[in-house]
C-alpha cells in the first residue's frame, strides 16, 4: 500500500485549538492542516461522520479559522473597497458570503462579513489568515483598524438536529435566520452564536470563549444526536452541497464569475450600480459579468463508481483538454463519484463530450449545476 | 489452509491447498486507508511481477496503489468489491479479498514475513 497523495502536509510545530485534549480524548486521526493540528476524522471514520451530520448533528471543530474585526468610522467603504459586496445594505448582526478580489480579480480569499455595531468581522479559511491579514494592511490598514481576534473558539453544530440541540441550551437561537448572528448564553456561557455554516445543512457556528470551548463542547456532544466529525467529512459534505474551496475551486487566478460566484457582486458595485466597481480587479470581473467568463465552474458526475480526483485533466472526445477537475472524491449520500471542474465556455457552448482519464482508462463525465444535494438552510422562522 | 504471509506495504498472501494464492490488505492498511469506496482490479490473465502496482484502492481520503508480494499470473478477482468495496474494511482478511494468483515462485514467499514478524513491523511504524 502506498499513499498517492498524503491527506496534508507535516509542518513544524503545529498549533493546538482549545478542542485538541478533548479530540485525543475522543481518538481523532489528527493531522496537521494549515498550521493547526485538526481531527481528519473520529473513530467512527469518514463516512459514518458525513451521514450523521446529514441525517442528525455534528460538532466540528473550526477554531483554525482566521478572525478579523475591521474598526474606524471609514470600516464600511474601506471593506467596500477589498470586496463586491454591499455593505451599506448589511444590517446589524447579518452575515454576508464575500471574496477578497486582487487586482488581477482573482480571489486571495472568501469570508464572511458580519456587521458588529459599527465594526465588521471578517471569518477567513486557516491557510490564508497571514496572506489576508498582509493584504488587509496594505490595502486598507490606513483607513481603518485591522486587528486579528484570537480570544475565541469556534465550533461548527452541524445538521437536522442542531436547531433543535441549541433550542435545549437557549430558545433564542429559534429567532435566527440562515446568515444571522446573536449574543447567546449557551450553558451559561456567553457566545456568539450565527445560522450558518459549510455543509449545505442548517446549522450554526458558536464563537465561545477559549477558557469556555471545552465545557460547551462536551455539553453539545451529551446530546444524543450529536457526534464529533473532522475535516474529511467536512470536505465531503461541502463538495455535496457544491460550495467552493479556496485553493481549488477559488485561487488568484480563477474569478468569482468563473467560479460561479457571480452573485456575490452585489447590484450597488456592478457596471451601473450607485457604488460601482472600485474593488480590486473590477474590470475583468465587471467585463466577465457582461461578457462571460472563459471558463466555468460546474459539477462533474463520472461515470461508473471511481472518484476522479482534482488536478486531473478534463478533455474532449478528441483528447483535447477543455478544463480540469478542481475537486473530486465519493458522494456518501449518492454513493456515487462526484466532483467540481472548470470547463471552456466555449466548450460548454457547443455540448462537448467530457471525458476525464483515470489511470489510462478514459470515463464519461456528465455536467450538472451544483449543489449535488439540496441546501437545507433555515431562511425564514419556522 | 496454510499460514498467511504479509509484505512490508501491508498486502497479505495466503497459499492455499492447490497451491493458488488469494491476495488482500491487511486490517492495519484498511485502517490507514480509511473507507474505501472503489477498488480497481487487474485482468484475469495478466502476469503480474512481485511489487508491482497492480491494483487501486479509492478511499474517501486519497486513491492508493496496491503492489503485488509475489509474482503470478491473475487467475480471478473478487467480483464483490465492485458493488460493495466495503467488504475491505469489514473483513480485510477474509471477504475483502482482492485476487487469486497462480504463482511464479514459491520461494518469493521466503521474502515475506510471518504474522508475528508483520505485528512487529507495524508496531514500530507509529
Amino acid at each position: 500500500m502506498q499513499a498517492n497523495q498524503s491527506a496534508a502536509k507535516t509542518q513544524s510545530q503545529p498549533a493546538r485549538t482549545a478542542l485538541y485534549d478533548l479530540h485525543v480524548e475522543l481518538g481523532a486521526r489528527l493531522v496537521s492542516f494549515a498550521g493547526f493540528t485538526m481531527p481528519l476524522n473520529y473513530p467512527a471514520g469518514i463516512l459514518t461522520e458525513h451521514h450523521h451530520t446529514r441525517s442528525q448533528a455534528s460538532l466540528f471543530d473550526v477554531s483554525h479559522m482566521g478572525r478579523f474585526r475591521i474598526q474606524g468610522t471609514d470600516a464600511m467603504l474601506a471593506l467596500e473597497s477589498v470586496c463586491p459586496a454591499d455593505l451599506d445594505a448589511l444590517a446589524p448582526d447579518r452575515l454576508r458570503y464575500s471574496v477578497l478580489t486582487n487586482d488581477a480579480g482573482g480571489v486571495i480569499d472568501d469570508v464572511i462579513i458580519r456587521r458588529a455595531g459599527s465594526d465588521f468581522e471578517l471569518i477567513a479559511n486557516a491557510a490564508n489568515r497571514a496572506t489576508d491579514e498582509q493584504w488587509l494592511d496594505e490595502r486598507i490598514g490606513e483607513q481603518c483598524r485591522i486587528s486579528v481576534d484570537e480570544h475565541f473558539a469556534l465550533l461548527a453544530l452541524q445538521g437536522p438536529t442542531a436547531a433543535q440541540v441549541l433550542r435545549d441550551l437557549n430558545p433564542g437561537v429559534d429567532e435566527l435566520v440562515f446568515m444571522q448572528a446573536a449574543h447567546l448564553p449557551l450553558a451559561h456561557i456567553d457566545c456568539l452564536v450565527t445560522r450558518a455554516g459549510y455543509t449545505g445543512e442548517d446549522g450554526f457556528e458558536i464563537s465561545v470563549p477559549i477558557a469556555a470551548a471545552d465545557k460547551l463542547a462536551r455539553r453539545l456532544l451529551a446530546d444524543s444526536t450529536v457526534q464529533p466529525a473532522g475535516l474529511g467529512a467536512r470536505d465531503s459534505l461541502r463538495l455535496e452541497a457544491g460550495l467552493s474551496l479556496h485553493g481549488q475551486e477559488l485561487g488568484p487566478t480563477i474569478s468569482p464569475v468563473e467560479a460561479g460566484l457571480g452573485w456575490t457582486i452585489a447590484q450597488t458595485r456592478r457596471a451601473d450600480g450607485a457604488r460601482a466597481g472600485g474593488f480590486p480587479g473590477s474590470e475583468r470581473i465587471l467585463r466577465e459579468l457582461k461578457q462571460g467568463p472563459a471558463r466555468r465552474r460546474r459539477g462533474l458526475l463520472p461515470e461508473g463508481r471511481a472518484p476522479v480526483r482534482a488536478g486531473t485533466p478534463l478533455v474532449d472526445e478528441h483528447g483535447t483538454v477543455i478544463g480540469h477537475v478542481s475537486s473530486g472524491g465519493h458522494s456518501p449520500t449518492l454513493e456515487r463519484p462526484i466532483g467540481l471542474g472548470f470547463i471552456e465556455t466555449q466548450a460548454l457552448d457547443s455540448n462537448t463530450p467530457v471525458f476525464a482519464e483515470i489511470r489510462g482508462r478514459r470515463v464519461a463525465i456528465a455536467l450538472t449545476r451544483p449543489p449535488f444535494i439540496p441546501h437545507r438552510y433555515q431562511h425564514s422562522h419556522s | 489452509m496454510t499460514q498467511m504471509k504479509f509484505s512490508r506495504d501491508h498486502e497479505w498472501v495466503r497459499i492455499e491447498d492447490n497451491g493458488e494464492a488469494v491476495i488482500g490488505i491487511t486490517d492495519f492498511a484498511q485502517g490507514e486507508l480509511g473507507d474505501v469506496v472503489f477498488a480497481e482490479l487487474p485482468e484475469i490473465g495478466r502476469e503480474v511481477g512481485a511489487g508491482e502496482e497492480a491494483a487501486v484502492v479509492e478511499s474517501v481520503k486519497a486513491a492508493s496503489d496496491i503492489k503485488m508480494p509475489i509474482s503470478g499470473t491473475v487467475i480471478a478477482i473478487n467480483e464483490n468489491l465492485a458493488d460493495s468495496p466495503e467488504l475491505i474494511n469489514q473483513d480485510p482478511l477474509g471477504d475483502g479479498w482482492f485476487l487469486r494468483l497462480k504463482p511464479n515462485r514459491a520461494e518469493e514467499l521466503d521474502q515475506l514475513m510471518d504474522e508475528a514478524a508483520y505485528q512487529d513491523f507495524i508496531s514500530n511504524q507509529g
